[in-house]
């Protein structure tokens, strides 16, 4: 019976295709359809819990498998394939697309069958993405989502006549409200039969494909439902030429108060309990090279980093509220005529906002910006933005140099107007970087900007709680990993070379060698080797610094009766400390950071690159400081 | 390229969409822009002979929101200057597109 789906005649019989009894191997099944269609709120409902993400290999696609568990007890391997509009490979999510449903991804099994996600609301076009999907001939469930809606909304499908039409069957849904989920079930538990279109356009000629979707709609019955008035009342408010910009602000302050000041309290428990429990853990456990290297190496660097997750998770519930709900598309809209001005689109907003309070989420939520080369360039300047990170060390520096005294009257002291001059510069420095980059490596002025507006709806808690989740897993394994080796070596190369059964003076030690090693390149910028480990170990985390030179300072019969901010007016002059400053303006000192762009851009190339150029900027920044001030 | 375009109208004229003003609504003639743009244009609904209402835009007005196929879509006024419409009525809200 082969090749008698192809004659586009023969709608009779459905070919089935064999059911495997093995249960090891369960079928993997992928789950495709344009953005904004529900695919991610069906796959969520479809796994629940039984979910992973990672990236596809070598690209910078994100891919969610999951597991089904079918009412028989069986499973199914679901692949949530990533948004597109058509099967052409243009874009890296379309040719992961296409690769995976042709079998052409080496790490990804061929899917037997596919979900196909329409919006029901919006079939006519949506349709379109049918007409390459079912000429692919592999089993397929045509899913008409948000079904609530269209029935709301006045709309209607017939679809006895629509699955003819199509040659397979179709289940009209509501993801969110979990309305006939069970027909997806149904489908993946029994016979899945090919399709048997009754006729397909010529799938490269778009106005064909999209007058076969009007006219397979037509045959179906299928009445568009009424615009949505929620929709248009909302944004007669939020796209208003004067409510609109001031509520656009609102949501910004809104979000930099939440990652800031919500954050903290959670930030500050979070740091208490690793305290304690490595308190109590030390307390356990026998004084030796083993503890030192448990608590000091691995608790306080890693714990250093967790302190982190409850700004991350506050960061991505603010983003997944405003992008469930639709809103961040229209402040993408309001922000786009400025990002523009530096060479950016409107999607780059949010990442830059949230990179003031880390950079590693605001560059995990680029993915929100389609468009390859400006969500590369977004990336790049991200952790030019004053995260904080830089607060700890900023303060300490200010405190120690800058006297405290009024700038303009009462409304600004000096300090408070050398943390603002900091923020300026860090922005500045990114505009600039933007403007250089855009016109030069990533120029992409040829592709128009288009951003499609999502009807508002309602998050739901399930959705956010995954998104969560998933951020959560991410976030931790990291810490777990990179972050663990990095902080290992640290502790190795301060504790080593071992002499008489103890560790060895800190200028002696291995991180002691290479920091008076090092010293001539950082002696033009007033910085001796004291500073010089504190910049290498500043390299793990900015913030690591001050707990360096604590050390440090400790250790050194010198300066160990005097302070913090007293010992560090002995190691530098003003000049140095305004180049110390610079230098933690630009300086790309942050290993997760490295690891997140790596990751999110798929090679070493870019975290390279990014890195030698904000270093050399640092470098040159500092110096010139230097040399200027006295 | 074009689907079943209606016979011009007297009062119509060709225009490029960048001309609509809110509420305006035309039929859309040609995309002026590299097939590979064009094509993304009209995965997104913007296939000639479809009609498109223009909508309420970012301050100032760019980049702005058009009402095409049962979507909202917002373009840049450098992509909508692209695209070559001929007016259909004027002034009127909520047009429902023609499928």
């Amino acid at each position: 019976m082969s090749g008698c789906s192809d004659c586009g005649r023969c709608n009779s019989s459905a070919v089935v295709v064999e059911f495997p009894s093995s249960r090891t191997a369960p079928k993997t099944v992928a789950v495709i359809g344009p953005p904004n269609s529900g695919k991610t709120t069906l796959f969520n409902r479809l796994t629940g819990l039984h979910q992973k993400v990672a990236n596809f290999p070598g690209v910078t696609v994100e891919q969610h498998t999951g597991i089904a568990a079918l009412p028989d007890g069986r499973t199914v391997q679901l692949i949530d394939l990533p948004g597109v509009y058509s099967l052409q490979p243009r874009s890296e999510d379309e040719q992961v697309a296409h690769d995976v449903l042709t079998g052409q991804r080496a790490d990804t099994p061929k899917p037997e069958a596919v979900l196909l996600v329409l919006d029901s609301t919006n079939m006519a076009r949506h349709l379109m993405l049918a007409a390459p999907i079912l000429a692919l001939g592999m089993p397929t469930l045509v899913i008409l989502n948000m079904g609530d809606d269209l029935r709301s909304r006045g709309g209607r499908v017939d679809l006895q006549k629509l699955s003819a039409e199509l040659g397979a069957p179709v289940a009209l849904i509501s993801a969110r409200r979990g309305e006939g989920v069970d027909q997806v079930f149904d489908f993946l538990a029994g016979a899945m039969p090919k399709p048997s279109p009754k006729q397909l356009p010529v799938l490269q000629d778009v106005p064909k494909c999209r007058q076969w979707a009007g006219h397979v709609g037509a045959q179906a019955l299928y009445r568009a439902p009424a615009p949505p008035k929620w929709t248009r009342r909302l944004d007669a408010v939020f796209l208003h030429p004067v409510a609109g910009p001031l509520l656009f602000l609102a949501v910004v302050v809104a979000i930099f108060q939440i990652i800031f000041n919500v954050a903290d309290p959670s930030k500050d428990a979070v740091d208490w309990l690793i305290q304690h429990s490595g308190n109590w853990i030390a307390a356990l456990l026998p004084n030796g090279l083993f503890k030192s290297l448990l608590i000091d190496g691995i608790w306080t660097g890693v714990g250093s980093v967790i302190v982190f997750l409850p700004q991350v998770l506050l960061l991505f519930l603010c983003i997944g509220i405003l992008e469930d709900s639709g809103y961040l598309a229209r402040a993408a809209l309001i922000a786009d005529r400025t990002m523009a001005k530096v060479g950016l689109q409107g999607k780059s907003f949010i990442p830059l906002l949230s990179a003031y309070a880390c950079a590693v989420p605001a560059i995990m939520s680029t993915r929100t910006i389609e468009n390859k080369r400006d969500r590369i360039a977004t990336i790049l300047i991200a952790p030019f933005m004053t995260c904080s990170a830089r607060l700890p060390v900023y303060t300490l520096v200010i405190a120690a140099f800058i006297p405290r005294r009024p700038l303009v009257g009462w409304l600004l002291s000096a300090r408070a107007g050398a943390m603002l001059g900091l923020y300026v510069l860090g922005f500045l420095a990114a505009v600039l970087t933007a403007r250089l980059l855009k016109s030069s490596v990533l120029k992409s002025g040829r592709t128009p900007f288009l951003l499609e507006m999502p009807s508002y709806r309602w998050p739901t808690f399930s959705s956010l709680g995954l998104r969560l989740l998933d951020r959560s897993k991410v976030f931790l394994k990291r810490a777990g990993t990179i972050i663990l080796v990095v902080t290992v070596i640290l502790w190795a190369m301060c504790h080593l070379p071992y002499t008489n059964g103890k560790p060895p003076e800190i200028a002696n030690s291995v991180a002691g060698t290479i920091g008076r090693t090092f010293e001539p390149v950082i002696k033009p910028l007033g910085f001796n080797w004291k500073i010089g480990i504190g910049l290498i170990t500043a390299v793990a985390a900015r913030e690591t610094i001050i707990a360096t030179l604590g050390t440090i300072y400790g250790m050194d019969p010198e300066t160990n009766k005097e302070g913090m901010q007293t010992a560090l007016q002995h190691d530098l002059t003003p000049g140095g400390a305004v180049a110390l400053l610079i230098f933690f303006a630009f300086a790309m000192q942050c290993i997760s950071t490295i690891a997140v762009v790596r990751r999110e851009t798929g090679g070493w190339k870019w975290p390279i690159l990014q890195f030698s150029y904000m270093t050399g900027l640092a470098y040159v920044g500092a110096l010139a400081a230097a040399h200027l001030i006295h | 390229m074009q689907l079943s375009v209606n016979c011009p109208q007297p009062e119509s004229l060709p225009t490029s969409l960048v001309d609509l003003r809110r509420g305006d609504a035309a039929i859309l003639e040609g995309i002026d822009l590299p097939t590979d743009d064009a094509r993304r244009l009209m995965e997104l609904g913007f296939v000639p002979g479809m009609q498109i209402t223009a909508g309420r835009s970012a301050p100032g007005g760019d980049p702005q929101v058009f009402q095409v196929d049962g979507s909202e879509i917002a373009l840049r006024r450098e992509t909508a200057r692209r695209l070559t419409v001929r007016v259909k009525k004027t002034g009127k809200l909520n047009q429902t597109p023609r499928a």
